[in-house]
């Protein structure tokens, strides 16, 4: 059966992600700087401080420990974005945070991000799940995370294959466990 | 390839080119008659299919402004996408997995075989299989069903085989790699599958029949077809006496056009067809046209439909190979010993990465929906599609406020499930699980509906003009030169894919047009 290894096939298309860098250097950046405060180059609307709350809410909603902040990071790009055109939504997103991490601190003694553990984040999300924060996020994430060809690999999945001759030849029938 | 005059009356006026009107305006060019089919997208091509989820979904489906309402998770999940269909020519034959299942007798007959189910509103066709037999034995072999005209049936792939092992341990007898439109060797000037996957967003080798590359094409080449892509038609219109005379569309700038026609067919699909009935209303048919009995909109279908995915400890890879790889169908028979009346045909299906996170449990999060996704490259998975009750109050109707990009009414969808949808479900589940835990599932996922792709009813044939819009040729009640040739001429759903069913239906229509042209009664 032809299996794919997960592991090393991620870890050559991020060797080869110099391809990638037109999307920012500022993706990669924050990865060598370190989480926190990291992200102010790219988020220069809505803050450091709240992409990362973002980022982390990202994490929560579909977390996968196998991948990078930076697949999280790129979905949050999009409420930049918007917030950099519509101000409105701007201070949507500044007010749903403020929410969250009043919510965090009455809870949890901490604002959301600088919880520790997953469930007790996930409780303070579940509670603000009909915000339209949330939904927004939730909404861009499901297309935006899973839709990156970049983490394709990583959940075994091999995208197009016309141009490859399908998989005639290539272990569309070789099950071998069954 | 023919171009005809919009001042020319003498032709056919087909509005759609999908499995009913590509068809149809093949057929009737072959018997030399004038035919324009006018659809609403663009003309795409294996050569611009692409294997890309989201991309290919941005290409070609129908994503113009709808509505929804009633009780169906899709109405929550999808408020404004209430079907997966394909705005492009050759319409949803383009995305369809290729299933050609002939529809069983008792199913011609709902009404005198269930009886009276409460709330549904049966009806029998006022046609039979023996009736259908030579039509669908005409579809078989123009599309090139595998398991008909002595072609061999596709390989099965892996989402096949843990598919096979399963029915097997379940005591399952009629189960195979099913009845395909998809060359399993080469085949009228096309070649064979190579087991791309992606069949979903146009097939990219054009092994897959499509009534867009395949039966358009053949009718082009009569001299005597013409198919006008970006046209999308927004009112028919009548004369004094009631008799239709031509219709109005707007090309893709927008630009109004008027195009003569001596017959007009409307094959839109079960939403946009009677959608163009209602939208076209008159002083003379103030309800709609050909509305008089009141059903033009009603008794809309979408099957029963639901999906179970299985997640294994080793791998499957489910993706690779035909997207719809076989077909268990020993629950497509009548026997109501289950708590219901029809039944219901399971079929494997895969669905990408991308359309895995969208369709899995919609709306769902955290790190049991993320758990699942981590089990993707282990997925099995199958498409559960059944027999649903007509109900009168599922209906296609006009929105009273919201417009199109046309200045046109939008449709809104309502449906709720029946009690019989609901039981014919969860008794689908159970067996699927069942199945699946039968060869070793760790982790099973009840997928509700996707938006729907079999879109049923809604301008239904009847044998008697009050209860029906269409006659048993699919001719309107009220006026005699205007007909319905797509699935919302069905006036139940039976439970099999509905393509093989609306191809032999338009290959007789195309016969009884020609004969009431050439004898003048139209």
């Amino acid at each position: 059966m032809r299996v794919l290894n997960k592991k090393a096939i991620s870890r050559r298309s991020f060797l080869k992600s110099g391809t990638v860098t037109a999307l920012g250097l500022t993706v990669m950046g924050p990865m060598v700087i370190g989480k926190n405060n990291a992200w102010s180059a790219t988020f220069k609307t809505i803050g450091a401080d709240d992409a990362a709350t973002l980022i982390q809410m990202a994490r929560d909603t579909y977390p996968h420990d196998f991948l990078a902040d930076r697949f999280y990071a790129k979905v949050i790009e999009g409420v930049e974005a918007q917030a950099g055109k519509d101000k409105a939504f701007k201070s949507m997103v500044g007010k749903e945070l403020k929410k969250i991490n009043s919510a965090a601190k009455k809870k949890y003694k901490a604002n959301y991000k600088d919880i520790n553990r997953e469930l007790e984040r996930v409780d303070i999300l579940k509670s603000n799940e009909k915000s339209p924060l949330f939904q927004k996020i939730r909404g861009d994430l499901v297309v935006g995370l899973y839709n990156n060809k970049e983490v394709w690999p990583k959940f075994g999945y091999e995208g197009e294959s016309a141009s490859k001759g399908g998989y005639m030849s290539r272990g569309f029938n070789d099950i071998d466990w069954l | 390839m023919a171009k005809f005059s919009k001042s020319d009356g003498d032709v056919v006026v087909i509005i759609g080119s999908g499995a009913g009107g590509g068809v149809l305006g093949m057929e009737l060019a072959m018997k030399g008659i004038k035919t324009v089919i006018l659809e609403a997208g663009g003309r795409h091509g294996p050569q611009d299919f692409q294997n890309d989820e989201w991309g290919s979904f941005g290409q070609i489906s129908w994503l113009d402004k709808r509505t929804t309402s009633g009780d169906w998770r899709v109405s929550r999940d999808f408020s404004g996408l209430p079907s997966w269909i394909v705005k492009a020519v050759g319409g949803s034959t383009l995305h369809w997995a290729g299933a050609s299942l002939r529809f069983q007798p008792h199913e011609w007959k709902a009404k005198t075989t269930y009886g009276n189910v409460k709330g549904a509103d049966l009806l029998d066709w006022p046609i039979d299989a023996k009736e259908m037999a030579p039509w669908y034995a005409r579809a078989e072999n123009h599309m090139g069903t595998t398991g008909t005209n002595g072609i061999p049936r596709l390989p099965g792939n892996n989402n096949y085989k843990v598919f096979a092992a399963g029915a097997k341990k379940m005591g399952y007898k009629q189960f195979h790699t099913g009845n395909m439109s998809i060359n399993s060797q080469p085949r009228d000037g096309r070649g064979a599958c190579a087991q791309i996957g992606f069949c979903f967003q146009g097939c990219k080798s054009g092994a897959k029949w499509s009534s867009g590359y395949v039966s358009i094409p053949k009718g082009e080449a009569t001299g005597k077809l013409e198919c006008r892509s970006n046209s999308q038609v927004l009112k028919i219109e009548h004369d004094k006496s009631g008799k239709v005379d031509g219709v109005v569309y707007a090309d893709k700038d927008g630009k109004i056009h008027k195009q003569r026609a001596r017959i007009v067919c409307v094959a839109g699909n079960s939403i946009e067809s009677p959608r163009l009935l209602l939208n076209s209303e008159s002083n003379m048919f103030k309800n709609g046209m050909a509305n008089s009995s009141g059903q033009v909109g009603r008794n809309y279908m979408r099957h029963m439909t639901a999906s179970t995915y299985a997640i294994f400890e080793k791998p499957v890879y489910f993706y690779r190979g035909t997207t719809m790889a076989g077909i268990i169908q020993d629950e497509s028979r009548h026997d109501t010993s289950r708590g219901f009346v029809g039944g219901y045909e399971l079929e494997t299906l895969a669905l990408g990465l991308p359309f895995m996170a969208a369709f899995l449990d919609p709306g769902q999060w955290g790190r049991e929906f993320s758990a699942s996704m981590e089990g993707y490259d282990h997925m099995a998975g199958l498409w559960i599609v059944g027999e649903d009750m007509p109900q009168a109050s599922n209906r296609i109707t006009l929105h009273k406020k919201i417009k199109d990009q046309h200045g046109m009414p939008v449709p809104n969808v309502n449906f709720s499930d029946h009690e019989n949808d609901i039981k014919m479900r969860n008794h689908a589940w159970k067996q699927s699980i069942a199945l699946y835990e039968s060869v070793g599932a760790t982790k099973t996922i009840k997928t509700p509906p996707y938006p729907s792709t079999h879109n049923l009813g809604t301008n239904r044939m009847s044998a008697k003009a009050s209860d029906g819009v269409v006659n048993k040729y699919g001719q309107t009640w009220d006026i005699k030169n205007l007909f319905v040739s797509d699935g919302s001429q069905f006036t139940t759903g039976a439970a099999e894919n509905p393509t093989l069913t609306i191809v032999a239906l338009a290959m007789r229509q195309a016969k009884y047009i020609a004969k009431q042209m050439s004898s003048k009664a139209i």
